[in-house]
């Protein structure tokens, strides 16, 4: 079964009275590949600004569209996940509808106030303190001194270094430094946030943090936020607008977006990580799956050959499942003596299924591993085996997809 | 950048709009005074911290070079004529008025290009750079205020009552100094060439302008110096710190006007430009 539009639609019912904050129509930014041209059509560009010239836009030798044609609205209290490969554009679009530099075609609207976690720490300077610091770039970020001073101690609060806040800058570690910046950064209440990509670092308590944060500004806020970690998207956003190359493309809801991104990240080379070990006494390993292609949380039978030199009794058969980035999605342990599997003597055949495979939408690499009664690893075969699984519901987050018993009214 | 209203940004030229221009201009002057402030007493903590010596270096320079100059002349290795004060006095005062010209000359040009890290990513109100760079200007010119102060009890320089105009007349000078450095420094951004020049402009400038020289009456040098735009405004500061009647006052008027007007226009200038430099330096 699958779902067309995002289930989130069906509740919305105001949506369309919110006021739209950021409105971008056919926006478009070139680019200079080489550093003497860029400088000499900087100098041009300053000149056909200068004397009020209407200028046309076209490409000059060695430029390109870094962007191109990107329109979109985003209203209050919507969150826009920003996604694309390295170098699809995002950033350049990012410092357009911050103000930072003109687009070439097009026009961007923003209402309101804007606020951009773009570069933490700017204006630091190392030598004063974290807080004289703070002072320094909450201004650069357009806090007024009122402002930083009733926000002060939350804001040494939430970069969580107390007893640090006094003392220069230069010894804080990277992570402290980010630290800082970010909440700084909290102490704004704007009508429009940009984040770019700055959830990347800090510990996982930071994280949560900035999180509980982010989703407090955007009940009053429009958010855009540009992540490559797919699930802190999935958390925070509703909508996404992929670039690829410069151009949109796909704009709309959450789950299609990162479908269409996984799919530009897909190079079509599988990086091949499959190995087999095996130690004696077994000296042949083989095994075969029943499927391909497996409904989520339908039976899988695995049909194994192996062939023992000696006597091996007591072991543990693993059966391991990673998703495609190489995380791990599930796996099972079973000791022998439990199933009443004779000892390994010889040539073996084992069936083995598995009752469910309960797991989300996608592509899953296998292993299998025999363990003897020491702990050592007899045979592992490493990836050698994948598997498909589909009709899973499309907007599940979590691999482990928990199964009905029954649901009666 | 903080903005609580509506924006637009169009590639059209904004000299297309030139009440919008000028209104955004005077809005964005107003907003940077906070955040110039605070980069300037970031930027003088950040100074002052890390030395030992911290307000001497600023007076030293000045007081050096008097003591090369006025042993040059004792022993008549150059050939100056009198000067209307002790000559000591005379050079470092002048000296000190030139080094603030030099100052507020590259003030701009040296704020930006510190500034880049600041530029490239955040929108702020590129008012308040220079802002804070004129307000350390003017935190250094207090501390050499001292030295000249102390020079003038030293030489029992007599001072009449238009010493308290002599500083509006300083401020001429910086404006002056202030419009050249704001006009060169977007480029100045992009190419290293204008830093690597201004050097060489500067030196031969000293020598074409009476610092450590009094004005000279005749000849064909003579007509260079006073054809300088700085030889009134200093020339007039000195006269107004000492008490002699202003012997150019036309000079400095003109000099005066052309300083104030290229101010204004290199303001639009920079206004216009910033934000081409910006998509131009390395983010």
């Amino acid at each position: 079964m699958t779902f067309a539009t995002s289930d989130k639609n069906m509740f919305d019912q105001g949506k369309d009275d919110r006021e739209v904050l950021v409105r971008a129509e056919g926006v478009s930014k070139k680019f200079c590949r080489s550093l003497k041209k860029s400088l000499w059509y900087g100098l041009q560009d300053i000149g056909s600004e200068l004397v009020g010239r209407k200028y046309e836009h076209e490409l000059r030798p060695d430029e390109f569209w870094s962007v191109k044609d990107v329109s979109f609205e985003l209203r209050r209290g919507e969150c826009l996940g920003l996604i694309g490969r390295n170098g699809a554009g995002k950033s350049t679009l990012l410092r357009m509808l911050n103000g930072l530099i003109k687009p070439d075609r097009g026009s961007i609207e923003m209402q309101g106030r804007v606020g951009a976690l773009i570069a933490l720490g700017t204006g630091f300077n190392p030598i004063l303190t974290g807080r004289e610091n703070i002072y320094v770039n909450g201004s650069v970020l357009g806090l007024s001194k009122a402002e930083i001073d009733e926000k002060i101690e939350e804001i040494i609060e939430f970069a969580g270094i107390d007893g640090f806040i006094d003392s220069p800058v230069q010894g804080y570690s990277s992570g402290m430094q980010v630290r800082l910046g970010f909440a700084v950064a909290t102490a704004l209440s704007p009508d429009v946030l940009i984040l770019d990509e700055v959830l990347a670092v800090g510990d996982a308590a930071f994280r949560n943090k900035c999180y509980r944060r982010i989703a407090n500004v955007r009940k009053n806020a429009a958010v855009i936020f540009v992540s490559h970690n797919m699930e802190q998207v999935a958390r925070i956003c509703d909508k996404t607008l992929v670039m690829s190359v410069g151009e949109v493309a796909f704009l709309g809801n959450l789950d299609q977006g990162i479908a269409v991104y996984d799919r530009l990240n897909d190079d079509g080379e599988e990086q091949d990580e499959s190995f087999l070990s095996l130690h004696p006494p077994l000296t042949y390993f083989q095994a075969q799956l029943s499927h391909d292609v497996l409904s989520s949380g339908s039976p899988l039978n695995i049909q194994f050959s192996i062939e023992s030199c000696d006597f091996l009794e007591d072991f543990l058969l693993r059966i391991n499942f990673y998703d495609i980035s190489g995380a791990f999605a599930a796996d099972c342990n079973f000791f022998a003596r439990d199933h009443k599997i004779p000892p390994l003597s010889g040539t073996s055949h084992w069936d083995v299924s598995l009752s469910s495979i309960p797991l989300k939408n996608g592509l899953y690499w296998i292993s299998f591993s025999v363990i003897d009664r020491e702990g050592d690893i007899v045979v592992w075969s490493h990836k050698q085996q994948k598997i498909k699984i589909v009709d899973a519901y499309p907007g599940a987050n979590a691999n482990c997809q928990l199964q009905l018993g029954h649901w009666l009214t | 950048m903080s903005k609580s209203h509506r924006v637009i940004y169009t590639p059209e030229s904004r000299l297309r709009h030139p009440i919008q221009l000028f209104r955004e201009m005077g809005q964005d002057l107003l907003a940077s005074r906070e955040l110039a402030w605070r980069l300037l007493v970031r930027d003088i903590s950040a100074q002052y911290r890390q030395s030992l010596f911290g307000f001497v270096w600023a007076f030293l320079p000045p007081i050096v070079t008097a003591i090369g100059l006025v042993l040059a002349k004792n022993v008549g290795a150059v050939n100056i004529a009198e000067t209307d004060i002790p000559y000591p006095a005379y050079v470092i005062f002048s000296m000190t008025m030139w080094q603030t010209f030099t100052e507020a000359l590259n003030g701009p040009i040296s704020a930006l290009s510190l500034a880049k890290p600041m530029l490239a990513k955040i929108n702020f109100p590129k008012e308040a750079i220079i802002l804070s760079q004129l307000g350390q200007l003017f935190f250094n010119f207090g501390i050499k205020l001292f030295l000249i102060v102390g020079l003038f009890i030293w030489f029992h320089v007599p001072v009449g009552w238009t010493v308290f105009l002599a500083p509006v007349a300083l401020v001429h000078l910086i404006v002056f100094g202030t419009f050249i450095g704001l006009f060169l420094s977007p480029i100045s951004v992009l190419y290293g060439d204008i830093s690597k020049a201004l050097p060489l402009i500067l030196t031969p400038w000293l020598l074409i302008t009476p610092v450590i020289f009094p004005v000279p009456t005749s000849g064909l040098f003579a007509t260079i110096v006073n054809l300088n735009p700085v030889t009134p405004l200093l020339v007039t500061i000195r006269e107004l710190a000492i008490g002699l009647p202003l012997s150019n006052s036309a000079g400095f008027w003109i000099a005066s006007a052309i300083g104030w007007v290229g101010l204004i226009l290199a303001w639009i200038f920079y206004r216009l430009t910033m934000p081409f430099i910006v998509e131009r330096i390395s983010s």
